[in-house]
């Protein structure tokens, strides 16, 4: 690991300014993903502000029933928060179901939204990788990539994100608010994390001088039925190699609200906005199920060794909300 | 009152627990610097240009060393039968001596530091440019390159009896089929390290290894000393599974460094470092075709192989070992095939042969089970032999029989519907499985010293490897209940090449071999005592030795000296081969399991196990159970998630840490019943026909009949993933 210089903000003023005025800056959360990084020698700060003193760990209601979680709450504290698993029981169920115990005891809500792919091409440094090194191509293309993207891929990456928190935060609608000595801005979920086009290693919208300050989780009244599934190669600690978030309102049969997205299968987390129009108003049946999970996969597109994938994904949405609907959002 | 057979608690257990063990990598030298591999990323050619100057500058570098200032490594000599010491080569490169590029991962220069943390750094800005030559990496592309691999006089490369392929043709009713392992890897949770201290030109090492003597004679050659001035240790060894039989660059290069900069240096493999730098397990692609009557009498059966190596190394595996001796068929074909490919070699991984072997004819049986109609284990009985199906030599200790009786019984397996997709349980399909544990026996020669002192206790001195099996426990058990002193008398005394010569730790041979020597020297200890008694009285050893003034009384099994060593070796080699004419000796078992598949997503989680073995004498009842467990538990491994993935692009290692190989973790593991016969072996000392690779065997067959039996679907390429089952 290159030899860094670390500094321990007291406030956000002082992290902000320093990130501001200095090159190489990395704001170290919880450290899950950045140290491993720099241990890879992927991420090689020349300056670690840590940010855990910062007094970014509240989870508040807010007026009108959303509530707001600051960038620092532990991935383990919001999976327990009352508030957060009976308005949003799919948020407490994704983040159950990302890393370990001990990892969620570390990992801030901020942190898990930068987290960056698995894509064993990314992580080896012999080889080209255009996130990591812009430019030098993409090795995963033609080789292993059964951890690969089916939705959202370019010729330049086909990485999925690896997040369970941003899948459940994506169908939720959040709101990143994120601040920097020019001010604080209020980034859309569906806008923070970018496809990677041509610029693969441009991830989110997150500018380099910007903190995340909190999320906001606005009022989902129909999140008080939902559940998060995942679908991946052992049966804890791994990531998804399907994923699926969702939320559904069903009234004589028929589906008047539905919320859906997916992780694993997306260079983003996924909202799968194709199958929620096809449910919407559909009967909530078995076939209407499948007919809006192909909605959505119509524009997948897999090689030969992540195809499976558009077939798991089929059969995981068809299978959640089947759930859903026969055992709510008991996890 | 004897003390073997029970659980007694392990004697290393507690400085373990505490930390106070020290591991290889943990021994503290005045001035000891650092070291770190620089892996080579290609996997054939020439190293045109090192670009060392950045690594150099980092603060705190003592040497970046190469090809170019590396001192002189001698070549690893040939093996011959009085330099068996040889196996243990890794490979034939000569690490830092060439430019040359054997394998993706060959170590290409190493950093040596004042901390590990700038030698990791320094090593990551070496730069290398090379000119690349054509490479061979992709197995499956090489399958109609492979050879008939050569055998030993202990394992012939082909067998045959009658001709099987004729039989098949005419057999009543036949299959025919293709199963494919991948390579896997140890994953050892020690990674492997090396302490090396020179004085002079006499080298300590500390290192993670199960070969002490092996390593000892083998450093000594590289660096052209005496054995008698190598000294290796290794008390503590946190697991091996094989990966630590053979000589990799770590250790040759830490001593090296060691040598270069007149430092200790420590060189502790990062887990990255170990799939590049340790061999691993060679994938296979298998063929079973079985022939038999309606009534389930196998009439043919063939099982063959093809596996790789490296170039520059690597050990051929007996994937049709257990063929020769499960089953009783008319007409049996066996060969093994080989093809060498541009990879680092393959190596010995828990039960070579036989874990991968196992998986393709006890899935092969199973399927013909179905076309039969037949209970799985009904047609195992209605086959199973009562000679050596290939030559009919004895059987030294076979139990299948019981096993599976007492397995079936204890399993429920009369609970289960033959039929496939029948059992459910809720949204899960449930199914059951079964397949056949089988591993070959060994024991080889092991010095023992034991010492009894005047105050009661004894010293038992031998230099074998301790890597988790419980070794100094069980040895501790045997000299207790042999002399009729109390367990915690005994000392054992292990880990170090300056104590009697001990075999290494494979083969599942240790407990055995040990224990040929230990009940050697205390019945010459108990003979001399007797003697001594007859002269000057005394009726208790204490009293026998204070009568005669001695402090201690101590008798030896086999002789250090060369000349001792050499002729031991050749009258046990005579020996060995003289009982393998004669007799067929393995520890076998009975592997059953139930599996839930998830209908939607093809999801396997193994709920039930149980295993019931045959390993001959138990020792001690828990570190045995604990082992075929261990063994169950990396055979769930193997069977639903293991995978190390070579890019056939590029033959370079993508999933070279935890993160991405993926063991079973706790929640894929269920509880595991363990249950033994225990009934002695008459042609092995004590009894004992070993526990360390039995386990593993037979575990990925009895998932993959479970799975079918769930679901209806064949998987015959590991591991069943869920994607094999949508």
């Amino acid at each position: 690991m290159r030899s860094f210089s670390y500094l321990s903000a007291p406030d956000v003023e002082t992290a902000l300014r320093v990130i501001a005025d200095g090159e190489g800056v990395k704001f170290l959360g919880g450290g899950t993903n950045l140290v491993d990084l720099m241990r890879e020698g992927i991420e090689r700060p020349a300056t670690v502000v840590d940010i855990t003193r910062l007094p970014l760990t509240g989870i508040e209601e807010l007026p009108g029933g959303g509530v707001r979680v600051g960038a620092l709450v532990r991935n383990s504290r919001l999976a327990a928060d009352l508030l957060i698993r009976t308005r949003y029981p799919v948020l407490a169920q994704a983040v159950l179901h990302g890393a370990s115990a001990q990892l969620r005891n570390m990992a801030t809500v901020g942190g898990n939204l930068l987290q960056r792919t698995r894509c064993l091409y990314f992580y080896d440094g012999a080889a080209a990788c255009n996130k990591r090194a812009p430019g030098s191509g993409c090795d995963a293309i033609g080789g292993f990539s059964r951890g690969g993207a089916i939705l959202g891929a370019s010729e330049h990456c086909v990485a999925a994100h690896p997040s369970d928190m941003a899948v459940a935060l994506a169908m939720l609608d959040a709101v990143v608010e994120v601040e920097s000595v020019r001010g604080v801005r209020r980034i859309p979920i569906a806008d923070f994390h970018r496809l990677p086009g041509d610029t693969p290693h441009i991830e989110t919208a997150l500018a380099a001088d910007e903190l995340i300050t909190a999320v906001e989780l606005p009022p989902v009244p129909v999140a008080a039925n939902s559940r998060y599934r995942k679908v991946r190669d052992r049966a804890s600690y791994a990531f998804a190699l399907v994923s699926v978030a969702a939320a559904l309102n069903v009234e004589d049969g028929v589906v008047t609200e539905a919320r859906l997205a997916l992780g694993g299968v997306g260079t983003k987390p996924w909202r799968a906005t194709e199958a929620e129009r096809a449910l919407l108003g559909a009967p909530a049946t078995e076939d209407a199920f499948r007919r809006a999970a192909e909605a959505e996969l119509a524009a997948a597109v897999a090689g030969p060794q992540n195809a499976f994938k558009i077939e798991l994904a089929r059969r995981t949405i068809v299978a959640t909300l089947r759930r859903l609907l026969t055992e709510g959002s008991a996890a | 009152m004897t003390v073997i057979g029970r659980p007694l608690d392990r004697v290393d257990g507690r400085v373990k627990t505490t930390g106070a063990a020290r591991f290889a990598a943990e021994h503290p030298y005045p001035g000891l610097a650092h070291a770190a591999l620089v892996p080579a990323t290609i996997s054939r050619g020439r190293i045109t240009t090192l670009h060392t100057g950045e690594a150099s500058a980092v603060p705190g570098v003592i040497a970046v060393l190469t090809h170019l200032n590396a001192p002189e490594l001698k070549p690893a000599p040939k093996v011959t039968p009085l330099r068996l010491s040889s196996l243990v080569s890794g490979t034939s490169v000569g690490y830092l001596q060439t430019d040359e590029v054997h394998w993706d991962g060959q170590p290409i220069a190493v950093v040596v530091a004042e901390t590990s943390a700038a030698a990791r750094e320094a090593a990551a800005l070496v730069r290398a440019d090379y000119a690349p030559a054509p490479a061979m990496v992709d197995f499956a592309a090489a399958e109609a390159d492979a050879r008939p691999q050569r055998g030993n006089p202990l394992m012939p490369g082909e067998a045959k009896k009658g001709d099987a392929e004729a039989a098949l043709a005419a057999a009543p009713v036949a299959l025919d089929l293709r199963y494919t392992t991948p390579p896997h890897h140890h994953n050892a949770l020690e990674p492997h390290a090396t302490t090396a201290v020179w004085d002079g030109d006499r080298l300590t090492v500390h290192d993670a290894t199960q070969a002490i003597d092996w390593f000892r004679a083998h450093l000594a050659v590289r660096f052209g000393i005496p054995a008698a001035d190598v000294r290796v240790l290794a008390p503590f060894v946190g697991g091996g599974f094989g990966g630590k039989v053979s000589i990799w660059p770590g250790t040759i290069l830490a001593a090296l460094a060691a040598r270069a900069t007149g430092r200790p240096v420590r060189l502790a493999l990062t887990r990255e470092d170990v799939y590049r730098t340790v061999g691993g397990r060679t994938p296979s692609i298998q063929r079973v075709a079985l022939g038999a009557t309606r009534d389930g009498k196998l009439t043919a059966l063939v099982h063959t192989s093809v596996t790789r190596t490296g170039r520059v190394g690597g050990l051929p595996e007996q994937v049709t070992s257990q063929s020769r001796h499960l089953y009783d068929a008319e007409n049996i074909f066996l060969r093994q095939s080989i093809v060498p490919l541009d990879l680092l070699s393959n190596t010995s991984m828990r039960a070579p042969g036989e874990s991968i072997g196992t998986f393709a004819l006890e899935a092969a049986i199973d399927e013909l089970a179905c076309e039969l109609d037949l209970d799985p284990i009904e047609l195992r009985m209605r086959n199973e032999p009562a000679v050596n199906p290939m030559d009919g030599k004895k059987f030294a200790h076979r139990m299948l029989r019981e096993a599976y009786a007492v397995g079936a019984e204890r399993f429920g397996w009369h609970e289960r519907d033959p039929r496939p997709r029948s059992m459910r349980d809720g949204r899960w399909l449930v199914g059951m499985g079964v397949a056949s544990a089988y591993h070959p026996s060994w024991r080889f020669a092991a010095n023992v010293t034991v010492r009894l002192s005047a105050d009661g206790t004894v010293l038992v001195r031998c230099g074998f490897q301790e890597m988790g099996m419980g070794g100094a426990t069980a040895q501790a058990q045997i000299a207790a209940d042999a002399l009729g002193v109390p367990f915690e008398a005994v000392r054992v005394e292990y880990g170090d090449s300056a104590l009697p010569m001990s075999p290494n730790a494979g083969g599942s041979a240790q407990t055995a071999s040990v224990a040929g020597g230990v009940l050697e020297a205390c019945g010459r200890l108990k003979r001399s005592l007797a003697a001594m008694a007859r002269r000057t009285g005394g009726d208790t050893p204490e009293t026998i030795l204070r009568r005669a003034n001695l402090p201690y009384a101590e008798a030896a099994a086999g002789s250090d000296t060369r000349f001792g060593r050499i002729s031991g070796q050749v009258r046990f080699m005579a020996n060995l081969l003289r009982e393998q004419r004669r007799w067929v000796k393995a520890a076998s078992g009975a592997q059953f399991c139930e599996v839930r598949v998830d209908p939607d997503t093809g999801e396997v989680r193994v709920s039930r196990w149980l295993g019931v073995f045959d390993i001959g004498t138990v020792v001690n009842a828990k570190t045995a159970a604990s082992q075929l467990r261990g063994g169950i538990v990396m055979g769930l491994g193997m069977a639903l998630s293991e995978e190390t993935l070579v890019d056939p692009r590029t033959g370079r290692i993508m999933n070279a840490g935890l993160a991405e190989y993926h063991v079973p973790v706790h929640a894929d593991i269920p509880p595991i019943e363990v249950s033994f016969l225990d009934d002695p072996d008459p042609t092995m000392p004590l009894g004992i026909l070993g526990a360390g690779e039995v386990g593993i065997t037979g575990v990925a067959a009895a998932v993959a009949n479970a799975v079918h039996h769930a679901t209806g679907t064949r998987v015959r390429d590991l591991p069943i993933t869920l994607d094999k089952l949508l």
